[in-house]
């Protein structure tokens, strides 16, 4: 029978939940690297028990965890993450030139095909490579190197490359996000990149349309259609169907745009879940009211869920990493809160339940289909 | 030659990460310096490469501080002497974190 393992990454230490098919019942195990942030946990697809995780303090700086029995018993890695070459400067809050300095990873993505190696997305923004299961670590340097670098500018959470998309029909071909320079893609496993975001507007910055400069907040993309990829921008929801080439604004009927989170459901590739939050000054959701949206429609028409979510005094965040999708039928859907609860619906969102509550604030959930 | 045995007192989580209980003892050759015994430390304990200072500047990460013989010894040069209290194992050089919170 399946089961399911949700992977959370919290401020305070990781926690694995496992359960049946059925997912009724949760075993929570935890606090793993209990005091730690855990920014983010992965398992890896083609060896589900190979788990890597970010691991990180202000105090101690960052440490990579390694895991070859699905969370159980965890292996620190190397944790030397060194830019290539000279780093040079990107833009600082004040728009001054700033030196690169690596913060910490703020997401882990295995490959599809091998489980020993594994992507690392940085703050400030880079990406990383590890082809020996996490013990040494080379930046794929052509993503900085692109010629709009220096103009990056960090987010409010700092210039972190948080999103990373692996092509599964193409090995050649991942997409990347940082905040706020946008999304970017390469073709030639990450020797040159392509900034992708024309048809993004963002009036926050002094070129609406610009090349760069925009806060993609997430991308999510459906493994059957890769083409296809859909964005929470810091505001408006955005699809493009011709792999980030061009986007086109789908926020439709939502009551509010801003937001963090978005997902695909694992069988319909037109069905879509984001949480709306009210405003970039105000995280949390409107009116009180923690619902999530859906849309069948490849975005444009959207549905509120709420049974079983909270409808009155519910102020909490679900941030960007923190949503996730099981591969069963029917699909499930998870996603962390800043207020420590996860919740999981067993039936595509239809209704939801919290399967565990009281965790530190959540920054990111994972999910494995196991067999 | 037999080196300069080094008592050691590491934070909470850096202890759990190098999963030791109490202080840790060290020998290290040669002049007994915050750069040696940290050398030594990370040698013995690679888990902790980077947690202490900065793998590449080298630098002590800013919220860290060594105490040693109730003197604050963070801004002292890292090639500069240990106290001999300390060198010789009497006293254990502190490895503290700042603390912080509400």
């Amino acid at each position: 029978m399946s089961k399911v393992r949700v992977l959370v990454g919290t401020r305070k230490g990781a926690f694995v939940l496992m359960s049946d098919g059925k997912r009724k019942q949760w075993d929570v195990s935890g606090p793993h690297f209990g005091g730690w942030e855990i920014y983010h946990l992965k398992g890896s697809p083609v060896d589900p028990d190979r788990l890597y995780a970010s691991q990180s303090t202000g105090w101690h700086g960052q440490v990579i965890q390694r895991s070859n029995d699905g969370g159980k018993t965890w292996e620190p890695v190397d944790n030397k993450f060194t830019y290539d070459g000279v780093p040079g400067t990107h833009q600082w809050y004040d728009g001054t030139a700033h030196p690169w300095e690596f913060k910490r990873v703020w997401h882990l993505e295995p490959s599809l095909t091998d489980p020993d190696t594994v992507y690392a997305g940085v703050e400030d923004a880079a990406l990383f490579r590890s082809a020996d299961g996490g013990q040494s670590w080379q930046e794929l340097s052509g993503l900085r190197g692109h010629g709009t670098g220096p103009k990056w500018q960090p987010g409010a959470g700092g210039l972190c490359l948080h999103t990373i998309i692996l092509d599964p029909s193409d090995p050649q071909r991942i997409f990347i996000a940082i905040s706020a320079a946008g999304a970017f893609r390469t073709d030639d496993g990450g020797k040159s990149w392509k900034a992708i975001n024309q048809g993004l507007h963002s009036q926050y910055i002094p070129d609406p349309n610009a090349e760069v400069g925009h806060c993609v907040h997430h991308i999510a993309m459906h493994p059957s259609r890769p083409g296809v990829l859909f964005m929470q921008k810091h505001w408006d929801v955005m699809r493009s169907d011709n792999a980030g080439d061009s986007w086109q604004e789908v926020s439709g009927n939502l009551p509010t745009d801003f937001g963090f989170a978005i997902d695909v459901h694992a069988h319909e590739p037109e069905t879509l879940y984001v949480v709306p939050i009210k405003s970039d000054s105000e995280h949390y959701p409107l009116e009180g009211k923690l619902r999530v949206y859906r849309s069948r429609t490849g975005g444009n028409e959207w549905e509120a869920l709420t049974k079983g979510l909270p409808q009155s005094d519910c102020y909490v965040n679900v941030l960007r990493d923190a949503m996730a999708v099981d591969k069963l039928d029917k699909c499930g859907v998870y996603f962390g809160t800043t207020g420590g609860q996860v919740y999981a619906s067993a039936d595509a969102g239809d209704n939801w339940d919290p399967i565990v509550r009281d965790l530190p604030a959540v920054l990111s959930v994972e999910v494995q289909t196991l067999s | 030659m037999t080196g300069s045995v080094i008592r050691i007192v590491l934070p909470p989580h850096l202890r759990t990460l190098a999963q030791v209980r109490d202080e840790v003892k060290l020998e290290v050759e040669g002049r007994v310096t915050q750069r040696s015994v940290l050398d030594a430390l990370e040698a013995r304990y690679p888990m902790l490469r980077g947690t202490i200072r900065d793998q590449v500047t080298q630098q002590r990460r800013p919220f860290l501080r060594f105490f040693a013989c109730e003197e604050d010894l963070s801004h002292e040069p890292p090639d500069a002497p240990l106290p001999p209290s300390v060198a010789s194992g009497a006293e254990p050089l502190i490895v503290l974190g700042a603390i912080a919170g509400g």
